[in-house]
């Protein structure tokens, strides 16, 4: 086994020793190690998504029939408002973060992260935000003006439940950027001697552009929510009309960020199905670059169609006519994905594992939304679409459908690389069929709903409307979605039951995390690989004779050395020369640092000294942080 | 304590290491840039106070104020002489900024009249 | 004397040859552009739109401030000469030139506080108007990167005399200059587009 070294018990030069429990609970409350922290963003925002869910039938209930009395009006603006920022700060999100955290060393052949300690306070950050905004169901109110706060409700109505929504995102907010800065000089800067951008998986290429939207877009929210924050607490007119401010600025703030979010959203998924669909089709990606420069157009193009979500909002036809303009040719990239997708598939060796099942699915259900929101780029088709259920079908496909189910494909792909043991192949299809049928009854009626003109956000409806029979159908639907994903974690809790014996490589797979053991060691590489093409495993495992076949390279494969080649040294390899590998240490300061912003948050809510109090432990754990000594 | 030798880099140069050698302007060009920046600086206070017109006053001003930010930019941050990787991310920044926020003001008819 | 030529060489082999540490402060200075662009935009939408006073004519006081300017420019250059002295080993300079510009950059943000509160006396308030909500919240954002800037230069002079801070670790400072130079020059433009140009009003 590699010699692993970590430093010393008491490592001199710091505000506090330095911690060297490897495990057990405080290991984990310090671990730098960017497995674990994306185990624990994955176990948080599968935690969150279980609350986010159980808020959403909570709304399926009470839109069951006309006049619901299941839900008061206020509650129900406090659930749908929580769905939603649940879904997309704490679920969708940390969830792809737990993805990025976990595979981009591995997937580059890196050992680590660019900044482990940042890495931890990422999480601890999120953690954090997370729980305070959920902290407002106790202390007075929830969030409760909708995930997207307009003002001037969101600055008017009294309570303190949209400041518990401002100081919350904002911290969710900080953990992102922070991110986004670790992840991108990660994948630029870290990647395997030979191991070209272009011969980087795509995921890789989706991350990275995920995370310079992240860069790039969440300063604009930070103001917005600063505005918000100021408006409500300390009394400045940013968004009031009667001192001459203007509403529709929260508008612009919000979704200048809030466009690029959708992207930031959806692409990690779609760079999860670039990589389960070669491999389950046992054929390349079609189209390898087309995909990666369609993700960096998307991401691009994504920052410049925002107000296409405020065209009822009076910008005038000129603005109007921009936005529905560049809205459409954001369709483009997009589709040129799903054609390479498909030719991915086409004459493939198709295997319909459970992961290939929610990746193909994806495909499908992403197209529906797609198409629906090529529809709302026609601006006059979007003033009767806008504020309607319409919207509400659009993007519950492309988020459900299309991130959701991409992300679950993830799940099933990756659980025994991580885990080391396999999920059960017939319950995991048990689950993906009712969630595909649960989710598709829920949403599709929606289109037909909106176009009714059911409008959104509103707690119940009139009987004399007529919208009560596919209202109906969606709860059933909803409550399908339920049981699949009860289901799921029945799958999840059974794999725990078997021994941890998974195979390095159970799918036949192509990139380098699957090069090394299920679960991949501490330091992931006995030696760093050195990359010679895309696809760099299955290179190593294969060959194409002259008449194309793909034949097995003798001695290769998952569970040699990769770096000693093939019929080289077996298993127990040492580090390159023989000398230790140095993985940097656990710390106690990402957790203190991150203990500091909730304390600021419930400061400003209630007492301004808790925030001075926050501002120190923050002082401190950063200023502890910036003294320790980094391993190298 | 200054040292004798100037030329001599601050760190030695371990064999075989990657990195690239990065020429630095002398302290007097340092302060020239700054004498410069301060001209520039007493121009626009001195432009602010003269009579000229609105649709005159508002270009210079910016233009003086761009001729700053791009000194300190390229010299004191040492853009034009480091590695472009470094420029293009900050031009993304710049450059997004001014064009988004650029846009949204157009939206709000700021410039108008 | 002459120019310094050094060799930017890191702990581990890069892929892009580049340290970690000074790509992100060069993607973080990037993301922060966005941040002052969205405070600045703000101001400039609601310039002359407050429906009562004091307005921004009223209350400027533009030889004070240019005064401020020149100030922060100094802590530039001061900035950039801490960073020579460290690339030639000279660590007193290197603490003299860090003091001058922490100092400066106090001075910068005394003279904001006593701006801030002669305005306050006039009558305007993060309440009174637009003018007070986005000058205010602008100005006191960019007054607060300062003084996070200003703890950062202190930590490192500190850090120099207990020996953590050595003649080989320029890149701190480097880092630390980078983003004070980046606070520097949004002030050229917050100084430009907020105080000079006028309102009308």
């Amino acid at each position: 086994m590699a010699t692993v070294s970590v430093p010393a018990e008491g490592a001199r030069g710091g505000l506090l020793r330095r911690p060297t429990a490897t495990t057990g609970f405080w290991s984990w409350i310090t671990t730098v190690d960017h497995k674990r922290i994306g185990i624990l963003y994955g176990i948080t925002a599968f935690a969150f998504f279980l609350i986010g869910g159980i808020e959403a039938l909570f709304i399926r209930l009470q839109l069951a029939q006309p006049n619901g009395k299941i839900l008061s009006a206020s509650t129900y603006n406090e659930f749908f408002t929580m769905h939603g920022v649940t879904m997309i700060f704490l679920v969708v999100m940390p969830l792809s973060a737990a993805f990025f955290n976990y595979f981009i060393p591995l997937q580059i052949g890196a050992r680590d992260v660019a900044f482990p300690r940042l890495n931890a306070f990422t999480y601890w950050a999120f953690l954090a935000g997370g729980l305070f905004i959920y902290s407002g169901f106790f202390l007075g109110g929830a969030p409760n003006g909708g995930w997207f706060g307009y003002a001037p409700l969101s600055t008017v109505e009294p309570g303190n439940n949209m400041l518990f929504y401002a100081l919350g995102l904002l911290m969710t907010g900080i953990a992102s950027t922070a991110s986004a800065m670790n992840l991108a000089v990660t994948i630029i800067n870290m990647r395997a001697p030979g191991m070209t951008m272009f011969r980087m998986p795509v995921f890789m290429w989706m991350a990275l552009v995920v995370q310079l939207l992240l860069a790039f877009a969440l300063p604009i929210i930070t103001v917005g929510l600063f505005q918000m924050l100021f408006d409500r607490r300390f009394g400045t007119h940013f968004f009031d009309p009667a001192a001459g401010g203007d509403p529709v600025l929260w508008q612009h703030m919000f979704w200048l960020f809030g466009h690029p979010e959708v992207y930031i959203l959806v692409l990690p998924a779609m760079g999860i199905v670039s990589e389960v669909l070669p491999v389950f089709a046992r054929k390349p990606l079609f189209g390898y670059q087309f995909v990666v420069f369609s993700g960096i157009a998307i991401g691009f193009i994504g920052f410049g169609v925002w107000a296409h979500h405020m065209f009822a909002v009076g910008l005038g036809p000129v603005a109007n006519t921009a936005f529905g303009i560049s809205t459409m040719i954001i369709a483009v990239p997009t589709g040129v994905k799903i054609f390479n997708w498909m030719g991915t598939l086409w004459k493939g060796d198709i295997r319909f594992t459970t992961p290939m099942l929610f990746a193909v699915a994806f495909i499908g259900q992403f197209v529906v939304g797609g198409l629906s929101g090529v529809t709302h780029a026609v601006v006059p088709a979007d003033y009767q679409q806008t504020d309607t259920y319409y919207i509400v079908a659009h993007f519950h496909y492309v988020l459900f459908g299309g991130a959701i189910f991409g992300l679950f494909s993830g799940v099933y792909y990756w659980w025994p690389k991580v885990f080391g043991r396999m999920l059960d192949e017939r319950i995991g299809k048990l689950n993906f069929w009712l969630m595909v049928i649960g989710f598709n009854l829920t949403f599709g009626p929606m289109h037909i709903l909106g176009l009714q003109g059911m409008p959104r956000r509103i707690q119940t409806y009139p009987p004399t409307l007529g919208l009560g029979v596919w209202n109906l159908v969606a709860t059933i639907g909803a409550f399908i979605i339920a049981t699949s994903v009860l289901i799921f974690l029945l799958n999840a809790i059974a794999s725990f039951r078997r021994p941890r014996d998974a195979a390095a490589d159970p799918w036949d797979a192509r990139t380098l995390e699957w090069s090394v053991s299920s679960p991949p060691p501490a330091y992931n590489f006995e030696e760093i690989p050195v990359v010679h093409s895309l696809d760099e495993l299955w290179h190593r495992k294969y060959a194409e004779t002259e008449g194309g076949i793909v034949v097995p390279v003798p001695a290769g494969g998952a569970g040699t050395d990769p770096a000693h080649g093939p019929g080289s040294a077996g298993p127990e390899g040492h580090g390159a020369g023989g000398h230790a590998i140095h993985l940097p240490g656990p710390s106690y300061f990402p957790v203190v640092a991150a203990l500091g912003l909730p304390l600021i948050g419930y400061g400003v809510i209630f007492h301004m000294w808790m925030a001075v109090a926050g501002a120190i432990v923050l002082l401190v754990g950063v200023y502890g942080w910036a003294i320790e000594p980094t391993s190298e | 304590m200054e040292r004798a030798d100037v030329r001599e880099p601050a760190s030695p140069t371990p064999p075989r290491a990657r990195g690239r050698t990065v020429r630095h302007p002398s302290p007097k060009e340092y302060v020239r840039i700054a004498v410069v920046l301060a001209v520039v600086t007493a121009m626009e206070v001195g432009i602010y106070y003269a009579e000229i017109s609105r649709a005159l006053l508002i270009p210079l001003l910016l233009i003086f104020a761009a001729i700053k930010f791009v000194l300190v930019v390229l010299w004191y941050m040492h853009l034009r002489f480091d590695s472009r990787t470094y420029a293009r991310f900050f031009m993304i920044g710049v450059a997004g900024a001014v064009t988004l926020y650029l846009i949204v003001l157009l939206t709000f008819r700021t410039f108008a009249g | 004397m002459e120019s310094v030529h050094t060799f930017e060489s890191e702990h581990e082999a890069t892929s892009t040859g580049l340290p970690n540490t000074k790509l992100a402060m060069w993607l973080f200075l990037a993301s922060d552009c966005l941040l002052f662009g969205a405070l600045i935009s703000t101001y400039v939408l609601y310039r002359g739109a407050s429906l009562v006073g004091p307005y921004p004519s009223e209350v400027f006081d533009i030889p004070y401030t240019s005064v401020s300017s020149f100030v922060l420019l100094a802590s530039s250059l001061t900035m950039v000469l801490a960073l020579a002295a460290i690339q030639r080993g000279e660590m007193g300079r290197m603490r003299v030139w860090l003091l001058a510009t922490a100092l400066l950059g106090m001075t910068f943000v005394g003279g904001q506080v006593y701006e801030f509160t002669t305005f306050y006396r006039e009558g305007l308030t993060l309440s009174t108007n637009l003018f007070g909500t986005t000058f205010y919240v602008l100005t006191g954002f960019h007054g607060t990167h300062v003084g996070v800037g200003v703890l950062m230069l202190l930590s490192l002079v500190a850090m120099s005399f207990t020996g953590r801070i050595t003649s080989r670790d320029t890149m701190a400072v480097e880092l630390v200059g980078l983003y004070w130079h980046f606070v520097d020059i949004v002030w050229i433009v917050i100084f430009t587009v907020v105080y000079l140009i006028p309102t009308g009003k």
